[in-house]
């Protein structure tokens, strides 16, 4: 199995080379947008966030947009600060340049407002577009890949046949010596168990029981049903009754390899393994601390559909659900419905994935790619102040 | 797999249909043991309960529970959000007996 990839000064890998165009704050979205539509190459993140957060949730933006500014996925970062803001685009920039990429950082309030601020930006990035576009492909190992793993829009299926496929996939990953990473801790509420028996030890066993109690803790907190938002309507429509038969279905897509550690929201595994992220069952939310962490590629089940792509890293969709597949084609890249139907077999599908995912690693586009699907969504603890 | 229904783990009581299965049908189910006579229309996707489950009776699927009958179910019944409960992220009874 032959695989090229982009080596980083750091050590990482990239699956693409994008200049990655991030504002460090919602105040200097607008302008980092304008700059990234009218560069080759060029993705900038749609930032909601970055000011009068308190200080955790502001740790958390920081840790998410230094992330993909980490990520192998990209060549080269242009950060824009509006100047004012809480998360100062100086010392983001100077974060992510510890990896050894090429990053600049603006700022609004320095240069003279919008339009000033549009044209320095478009001549940095100009410049840093065509300094990535000298990177060529170079031999790499599968084995430094960090796969993300998603399901959402879940119904009975996503359980049944869409997870335990994705689960032999990582499972094949791990191994090869690399890295995959479970995610959404609400989706373990009521299979916790399971997973934790499968610690490589009691501390990390416990790491992950502790996230789980925290995240129905504050459910109860509230005064709320979980069921209110979990499962979501759609789940239920898809024939899925209550949090623990969706999270029972959910941890398919972990496999069944040890698990080596727990992470918090956008940290970056340390060592190779299955590793579970404290992300909420919120998919934009869930991938995008993912891919903060350095995942580069990301495998998504889907029971009802969805069309979520990522600005980083390219998501390949997968159903369990054969009339999804025919309703929904044009989003999703594997249809693994045909488990249900009997005319294949889960392993039969895995390997469908895996063949699917080297490709996609090789550069080959998915359909949230191809249709520019670039989702963003930082998870916050509470609101604005 | 059964060409109608899914059944995960022996110590299951609710199996998943994997077609559209209309009342009235009588399921033949391997190694079952016995016939599964369908009471009420099951969608795909849809959970059927393999024996009576009653109002307070844990409801299995994946060999675990996925929570508890609100009402007594018969054998051959719909299992869905109208008879049966979590009991997990159930902020609502905090301080109520559960």
């Amino acid at each position: 199995m032959k695989l090229h990839g982009y080596l980083r000064n750091n050590g990482s890998i990239g699956i693409r080379n994008h200049l990655l165009v991030i504002p460090a704050s919602v105040c200097a979205a607008t302008v980092a947008s304008r700059i990234a539509s009218q560069v080759q190459g060029a993705v900038a993140l749609p930032n909601q966030h970055g000011c009068a957060q308190i200080k955790p949730d502001l740790d958390i933006t920081f840790r998410t947009l230094s992330g993909f500014g980490k990520n192998g996925n990209a060549g080269a970062v242009l950060v824009i600060g509006l100047g004012c803001e809480s998360l100062e685009a100086e010392d983001l920039a100077r974060d992510i340049s510890s990896t050894g990429k090429e990053v600049e950082y603006l700022v609004i309030q320095r240069s003279g407002g919008t339009l000033s601020a549009q044209e320095k930006g478009l001549r940095i990035a100009r410049k840093l577009s065509q300094h990535i576009s000298q990177f060529k492909r170079e031999p790499i190992h599968i084995s430094q890949m960090i796969l993300g793993l998603e399901c959402g829009g879940s119904d009975t299926t996503s359980g049944l046949a869409a997870n335990p496929a994705q689960g032999y996939v990582s499972d094949k990953l791990v191994s090869h010596h690399g890295t995959s990473i479970l995610s959404e801790t609400t989706e373990l509420i009521g299979a916790e168990h399971l997973l934790a028996r499968r610690a490589v030890s009691a501390e990390v066993g416990e790491h992950l029981l502790d996230i789980v109690r925290k995240c129905e803790d504050k459910a109860k907190r509230l005064g709320v049903d979980l069921r209110g938002s979990q499962p979501t309507p759609g789940n239920i429509a898809g024939g899925l009754s209550t949090i623990e038969e969706k999270s029972l279905g959910c941890i398919h897509k972990g496999g069944s390899m040890p698990l080596s550690g727990v992470l918090e929201y956008g940290e970056s595994p340390k060592g190779k393994g299955l590793f579970m992220m404290d992300t909420p069952g919120q998919d934009i939310e869930s991938i995008t601390g993912m891919v903060a962490g350095g995942a580069q590629l990301i495998l998504f089940t889907t029971g009802r559909g969805t069309p979520t792509g990522c600005p980083l890293a390219p998501v390949i969709k997968i159903t369990g659900n054969p009339g999804t597949y025919t309703l929904m084609e044009e989003n999703i890249d594997i249809n693994a419905g045909t488990i249900v139907q009997g005319t294949e077999s889960i392993e039969d599908v895995g390997e469908r994935i895996w063949d699917e995912m080297i490709e996609v690693i090789k550069g080959r586009l998915t359909k949230a790619e191809a249709l520019c699907h670039r989702e963003f969504g930082i998870y916050k603890l509470t609101s604005t102040f | 797999m059964n060409k109608s229904l899914v059944i995960i783990s022996k110590e299951d009581n609710v199996a998943t249909a994997i077609r559209d299965i209309a009342r009235g049908e009588e399921l033949v189910i391997r190694d079952f043991g016995k016939n599964l006579y369908v009471k009420e229309d099951i969608p795909f996707g849809h959970k059927i309960s393999l024996e009576d489950i009653p109002q307070g009776g844990q409801v299995m699927k994946y060999g675990e529970t996925i929570g508890r009958a609100t009402l007594n179910i018969p054998r051959g019944s719909h299992v869905h959000v109208h008879n049966i409960e979590s009991l997990r992220g159930r902020g609502d009874l905090e301080g109520k007996n559960i």
